[in-house]
């Protein structure tokens, strides 16, 4: 017995699931799309009878306004194109460094957290539990009000033995300056890098070779110091000495030399260091305790030693599950930076909230912002696509 | 082999394992290293409880904080209209008595301690010669008679709990909002709303509406139909890639353009809409943690039972998924109370708008760290206490170890 098609009749098309399927898509995205032209047709005849219809043109206009401090050459006569980068470079400085500190911290924190010493673990959850609790801005405020701009007046600077002098115009720190045997130099120290980074690149490929991996970064570095410490009496005998430690001084009524670090720079950098080092401490402290205990029982077992054990088994299984989380947390902490606007740091969305209120381009300016944010955040997630199917658990 | 056949032989632990010297020799002075680290720890955590203590008792100068924690509490919501956060409060007292009777097995010491903070703080109100202190511990009260009522009624108050704790959150906007123009429930307009109040009242505005969004954007991802997923894919990344301070702003100035002109929403709501938004994707992504948590073998047997698409989401795996996510909104929640603090940058006055405005007050110059470690203070309070409570709940009910 054969069925046929037409013995039970056709499904007529309006109980049949794929064309329902795609008659409701169909509907939604008409519906949305009614709504979006709608809510957009509003917007722009609203800004046409404002008098100001949506264009990027103001971008090439003078910004006429000052920013505390900048990377790049920026002027009152500059344009609002170039106000806008100088913030986006101001939220790449601070959200960069605010990374590096906030993982070296919470790293600490972290592993502080595990320690078998009952005080210092109890710290370390003291420190974690009272910074995740309460709200950044009100760390940040407090911060800026009642510790970088209550420090002392320029005239009695608090002193560090001459190398920082903290104010409440600033932080000044000694510093590197380029001196006299610096132009070769600068040649002497790129070759050592390469030098250095040659020799971890064929350690590297020893202990993949050997299965036995050498501390090949160890290698490299050590390889780049000592090389870079040599090229400098070199460097010395030919030209003078490379670099001079700047010491900042009093002359008048501000500070010289050495490197300054504004008030707004220190409230929202240590703030978000301090705070995202919070979560980064808990994040190295669980992906620590995902690691079996047997596989800490396996290492001794096998004679490892206990920094071999940390570095042969913990460590390499913990970072599977740490990087996904940190990674959230650096994206977070370059979001956060955007609150630097609460404390006058001139970042991307504090210079574009003042071009808003300056020539009144609302609509263009937070798209701007709202457009870089996500290309931060795009680029971090292709990198993460990335890295989980590199390091992703082969099963059977 | 020998075998021990008296119980003389056998010797008591070595003293280095038991009592409080075996403790501290096990944990704070294991090693030479171990001993220098407590020193040193110890030493710092002896300073810094010095230093704080000092600076509360002696330095500090309370009066920016004691002469406005009206304001700091609930803004410039009008006196009359007390009673009805008092009701609220008095609610919460007696579900939380009631949810503790009920689901924990015993009565815990933190439990009470935290009942009596309450307490402790009516005292001292009634020492500055405030008002409140019997509210206060009516509260306590309404509490400790829930807790018993929970223990000796546990079948018959679960449901009701239950009910009751779904209901509470539109209940508070309902009551704090009002109704009508006069009289009883008059209407308090937004702009009246203030300080914690206002705080609490936008992370519940946020996860309440955000979390029929939340499900349907998780829904949407899940999809196999291309145009919904990609949709909700597309919303959720883009809401979680941008800082939250930029849909308030958007909200704030760009949500009057969108609509048709001559209608305007007042700030309060504008604030609202855009942590809705951003809760929703937030939520969207933590309601799908749950989905994929829900075994493959739930979604056969509905199969199998000939339930339809929708059934079978709506019987079958929401409930499921929705258990399992419960400890995460608890912490989303706590994350949104915190975050709100950021409409006090679009100039509402949430807690640390009211913070600001009392700073900006010419009596109070100068009293930044007392007003901040304030404020501080009661976020914490908040987010910590939650975070503890969601915790031991958790356990009690055995969420999310299926």
């Amino acid at each position: 017995m054969t069925f046929k098609e037409s013995d039970h009749g056709a499904v007529p098309f309006w109980r049949d699931e794929r064309y329902l399927q795609i008659i409701a898509q169909v509907i939604v995205v008409v519906v949305l799309i009614a709504i979006g032209w709608w809510l957009i047709h509003n917007l722009l005849t609203g800004l046409e009878a404002l008098g100001i219809p949506m264009s990027f043109k103001f971008l090439g206009l003078t910004a006429q306004f000052d920013i505390g401090e900048s990377m790049i050459e920026y002027s009152r006569n500059s344009t609002y194109a170039q106000a806008l980068l100088v913030g986006l470079l101001n939220t790449i400085k601070v959200s960069f460094l605010g990374i590096v500190f906030a993982t070296l911290f919470g790293i600490i924190i972290g592993i502080a957290r595990l320690s078998k010493n009952w005080l210092v673990n109890k710290l370390a959850a003291i420190y974690v539990e009272a910074l995740r609790n309460i709200p950044l801005l009100v760390f940040l405020i407090f911060l800026s009000t009642s510790v970088f701009h209550k420090l002392p007046r320029v005239q009695n600077a608090l002193s560090a033995w001459g190398w920082a002098y903290l104010t409440n115009r600033g932080i000044y720190v000694v510093w590197p300056q380029p001196a006299g045997g610096w132009d070769v130099y600068k040649w002497f120290l790129l070759g050592s890098f390469i030098i250095g980074f040659i020799v971890a690149a064929i350690k590297f490929r020893e202990g993949k070779k050997t299965g036995r991996m050498p501390l090949y970064w160890l290698w490299g570095f050590v390889v780049f110091a000592v090389l870079a410490a040599i090229t400098w009496f070199i460097a010395q005998f030919m030209a003078g000495p490379p670099m001079h430690l700047d010491f900042p001084s009093l002359q008048g009524r501000n500070f010289k030399g050495g490197k300054s670090l504004t008030p707004e720079f220190m409230a929202i950098f240590t703030g978000l260091v301090i705070y995202t080092s919070a979560f980064i401490a808990e994040v190295v402290r669980a992906g620590i305790q995902s690691v079996s205990k047997g596989q800490r029982e396996a290492a001794t077992a096998v004679g490892l030693s206990g920094f071999q054990t940390m570095r042969l088994v913990i460590f390499p299984q913990a970072m599977r599950v740490i990087i996904p989380p940190l990674t959230s947390q650096y994206l977070n902490l370059t979001k956060n930076s955007s609150l630097a606007i609460a404390v006058g740091y001139p970042d991307l969305f504090a210079v574009g909230s003042t071009i808003i209120n300056q020539a009144g381009r609302a609509v263009e300016v937070i798209l701007i912002t709202m457009g870089v944010y996500l290309t931060f955040s795009l680029l971090t997630s292709l990198f993460m696509n990335w890295y989980n199917k590199h390091t992703r658990l082969v099963e059977r | 082999m020998t075998t021990l056949t008296s119980t003389k032989d056998i010797l008591p632990p070595p003293t280095e394992r038991i009592g409080i010297l075996g403790w501290m020799k096990k944990n704070l002075f294991g090693s030479i290293g171990d001993t220098i680290l407590t020193f040193v720890a110890g030493a710092f955590l002896l300073w810094l409880i010095f230093a704080i203590g000092n600076w509360i008792i002696n330095t500090a100068q309370w009066a920016a904080v004691t002469d406005n924690l009206q304001l700091y509490m609930k803004g410039q919501y009008p006196g009359s209209e007390d009673w009805r956060l008092w009701f609220l409060m008095f609610l919460l007292g007696l579900l939380i008595g009631l949810a503790w009777g009920i689901f924990l097995k015993r009565a815990e010491a933190v439990g009470w301690v935290l009942l009596i903070i309450p307490v402790i703080l009516a005292a001292w109100l009634f020492t500055l010669g405030r008002q409140s202190w019997p509210h206060l511990l009516f509260i306590d009260v309404l509490a400790i008679i829930g807790y018993f009522l929970g223990k000796r009624y546990p079948k018959k108050l679960a449901r009701p709990t239950y009910i009751l704790i779904l209901l509470y959150m539109p209940l508070v906007i309902l009551v704090v909002r009002g109704f009508g123009q006069e009289g009883f429930m008059k209407l308090v307009p937004t702009n009246l709303w203030g300080g914690l109040l206002l705080s609490l009242l936008l992370a519940i505005f946020g996860i309440v509406f955000s979390f029929p969004f939340g499900v349907l954007l998780a829904l949407g991802r899940q999809s196999k139909l291309p145009a919904l997923k990609t949709i909700s894919v597309l919303y959720i990344e883009i809401i979680r890639g941008v800082p939250l301070i930029t849909l308030l702003f958007m909200g704030q100035l760009m949500l009057p353009f969108f609509l048709p002109a001559g209608i305007t929403i007042d700030r309060v709501i504008r604030a609202t809409v855009a942590i809705i938004m951003f809760a929703a994707a937030y939520m969207a992504e933590n309601v799908r943690g749950g989905l994929q948590s829900i075994p493959k073998g739930q979604y056969e047997a509905a199969d199998a039972l000939g339930l339809s698409g929708w059934q079978k989401m709506v019987f079958i795996i929401l409930p499921q998924a929705l258990r399992a996510v419960i400890p995460v909104l608890v912490g989303q929640f706590i994350g949104l109370f915190k975050d709100t603090s950021l409409v006090a940058l679009v100039g509402l006055l949430d807690l640390l708008g009211i913070a600001r405005g009392i700073l900006a007050n010419p009596n109070y110059i100068g009293r930044q760290l007392e007003v901040f470690a304030f404020i501080a203070l009661i976020y914490w309070v908040f987010s910590y206490g939650m975070s503890y409570g969601s915790r031991r709940l958790e356990v009690a009910l055995g969420v999310g170890e299926r």
